[in-house]
């Protein structure tokens, strides 16, 4: 079953001219960052220094490097697995997440965690979930913590898969939060397959924002392929997730171009459908549009390019250069008295 | 001011465990089904609503994955809630959020994080509640590194428990047997604080360590007084931590009396006197005169009928006959024990 692409341009979202040469070129720097991190982990994994499970993200980088921007620090993400574009553009150290995917002691969780494991608490990231639907119960919590110790305007910012919706939790933590008001942006990259299978093969609705709406929250449809639309609308929600402490939710229709992880096959979509959403690439349509509006020249887009490579190859290096964790350190972590050791 | 003890029951020291947290610790709050309005499933938490509101004691929908992953995201968030499970049946619903996000927080992100949620639960069976509302599934969470398990069996447990389980940055799980919270003792004002580390000896004895947890303790206690009557001096030891296990204090005792009985509501299969057995082999294997022997539940699930559900449980009886099947010397009729 194939879906036509969305529209690519959302109405009423801001233009590039009035949002700036600045502004729009940090977005497109952020989705290439993602795009090259992404590409380079593809390739350390068919070399076996990344191992276990990888998720790309390739194709879905607007919608991180829409909402992330919107959030201040004091605000806190819940992600999935395929979550490396999220924790890079929180500001999570890409030598750090590089480290921690080789399994390094270096790595952003110690290297305990790995791929889907990603975890910073100094950009309050929390995590990196493999469990689908895993992260939206603790969001909710995070939320009702903030709502407790009256950090009134604290947002907590949840990622999740269209495929989450169909686990209990889904609709367990959306009615907890509308019904105990929590400051929660609930934001669903709906890629249109759960590994694969497909939406329409699985929801006999598929309007997700109408089980939001099931639960008495506010939601909106976006494009999540055009990154202007994304950061616009996720503004907005935020504003009014902060000012009235009540949860919203954001269906952000996207596509990851590459499979569901390393050992995907593809066999549940055809190649004809990928091809036509890669005419929507989030950065190929991005970038013609700055060039259009003369925001972006042939050499600033070489130095993006040259500035992602390097900040690539250093990640790299350090994840290389890095240590392994003591053999002997095994039962770490696993009480307060332990991490004193 | 020292007061002379007073008579209280399981329930109520269990309220005022609670009550002392939730005016101690700002950060504390109640939540879990029917906790507030309804006043507690066993009205543990019965007029706690009125004293300090519904932010601090939440009524929850019938959502057990969805409320104890909130309640473990708050913790995370900074608080320290107390989630109460209405009983361990229902806890499956929420296994996913206890194992894969309370117990790995901590090691999945490198020790960046942690989740100081104490889980109450009820468990266990008697009642003729039937199957689904029978479980002992103790051994399922004191399998699993991250979690602290706890079994209060006394009323000064029930009391001094909850406060260290809730200044603990880890999540402790903690299980009162259905069938205490009626218990009815003395407990001394102020009521003594207690650790969550080590196991007790509720009985001395010099013939046979009898090892057990929960609701099967007074059971233990009732064979122990049993076998005393018939010269058997058995020792008593509730277990209070069901993880980490203090195997130490069982050792200790079956180096003394070198004949060890588990006794454990769960079914035998998988249950937690099978690893203790198994670490007392490990330990003192040469130290043992007999070999070491478990009284569980029955394989069976709970049934409603009263006689058949007491058959299927490791009561009183049952217990001192183990012991004294125990205590029957090797190759000799009618030798006394030791």
């Amino acid at each position: 079953m194939t879906t036509a692409p969305p529209l690519s341009t959302t109405p009423g979202a801001p233009t590039p001219q009035a949002l700036g040469r600045e502004f729009c070129t940090a977005r497109l720097t952020d989705m290439l960052r993602i795009r090259r991190l992404e590409e380079r982990c593809a390739q350390l994994y068919g070399e076996q220094k990344i191992r276990g499970f990888l998720h790309l993200y390739i194709g879905e980088e607007a919608v991180a490097a829409g909402v992330m921007p919107n959030l201040r620090p004091q605000d806190k993400v819940v992600a999935t697995y395929r979550e490396h574009g999220h924790a890079l553009l929180r500001g999570v150290p890409m030598n750090t997440i590089m480290a921690e995917m080789f399994g390094k002691q270096a790595g952003c969780s110690g290297g305990r965690g790995g791929s889907m494991h990603l975890f910073d608490r100094a950009t309050r990231f929390y995590g990196g979930n493999a469990i689908v639907g895993g992260g939206l119960a603790i969001a909710a919590g995070l939320a009702l913590a903030d709502r407790l110790s009256a950090h009134a305007d604290a947002v907590t910012a949840c990622f999740f898969g269209e495929g989450a919706v169909a686990e209990g939790a889904f609709h367990e933590a959306l009615n907890l939060a509308s019904l105990w008001r929590l400051p929660v942006l609930f934001i669903c990259e709906n890629n249109l397959y759960a590994m694969g299978t497909a939406l329409s093969r699985s929801q006999a609705s598929i309007d997700l924002t109408a089980k939001a709406a099931s639960h008495g929250i506010a939601s909106a449809h976006i494009n999540g392929m055009n990154v202007l639309a994304v950061h616009d609308a996720a503004r907005q929600a935020i504003e009014q997730v902060r000012e009235q402490g009540t949860p919203f939710f954001l269906e952000l229709h996207t596509y990851r171009f590459r499979a569901h992880s390393m050992f995907d096959a593809e066999l549940y979509r055809d190649k004809a459908e990928v091809a036509r959403w890669k005419q929507h690439d989030p950065i190929e349509h991005f970038a013609g549009q700055l060039r259009d509006a003369e925001l972006l020249t042939h050499s600033d887009m070489q130095r993006i390019e040259r500035e992602a490579e390097r900040e690539v190859d250093a990640a790299v290096a350090f994840a290389d250069a890095a240590g392994l964790e003591p053999v002997e350190q095994l039962a770490r972590y696993l009480t307060a008295e332990d991490a004193q050791r | 001011m020292t007061q002379s003890p007073s008579t209280t029951s399981y329930r109520e020291a269990l309220r005022e465990a609670h009550r002392e947290a939730l005016q101690r610790d700002p950060r504390v709050f109640l939540m879990g089904e029917d906790v507030g309005r309804y006043g507690g499933t066993y009205a543990v938490s019965k007029g706690l609503l009125a004293e300090f509101g519904d932010a601090r004691i939440r009524d929850t929908p019938l959502s057990e994955l969805g409320f104890v992953g909130a309640g473990i995201g708050a913790a995370l968030g900074g608080m320290r809630p107390i989630v109460e499970i209405m009983t361990v049946n229902f806890s499956l619903l929420a296994m996913d959020a206890i194992v894969n996000t309370a117990a790995l927080y901590r090691h999945m992100s490198g020790g960046q994080f942690h989740v100081p949620v104490v889980i109450r639960m009820a468990s266990g069976a008697g009642r003729q509640l039937a199957a689904q509302h029978s479980h002992s599934l103790e051994p399922w969470y004191a399998h699993v590194p991250g979690l602290r398990v706890l079994a209060p069996a006394t009323i000064e447990d029930a009391r001094g428990m909850l406060w260290p389980a809730l200044q603990d940055p880890d999540p402790v799980v903690i299980f009162e047997h259905a069938q205490l919270y009626n218990l009815e003792g003395q407990l001394a004002e102020p009521a003594p604080q207690v650790d969550i580390e080590r196991a007790a000896v509720r009985r001395a004895g010099r013939d046979v360590t009898l090892v057990t947890y929960g609701g099967s303790l007074p059971r233990t206690l009732d064979a122990a007084a049993q076998l005393a009557s018939e010269g058997i001096d058995a020792e008593v030891i509730d277990l209070r931590v069901l993880r980490p296990l203090d195997i130490d204090s069982v050792l200790q005792s079956v180096r003394k009396t070198r004949r060890i009985v588990a006794v454990d509501e769960a079914w035998r299969s998988g249950s937690l006197a099978g690893e203790l057995l198994a670490r007392v082999c490990e330990s003192a294997f040469y130290e043992l005169d007999a070999p070491p022997a478990r009284v569980c539940s029955e394989e069976v699930p709970m049934p409603y009928a009263k006689h058949l559900e007491e058959a299927a449980l490791p009561l009183a009886p049952k217990i001192a006959a183990a012991v004294r099947a125990m205590m029957k010397p090797v190759g000799g009729a009618g030798a006394a024990p030791r």
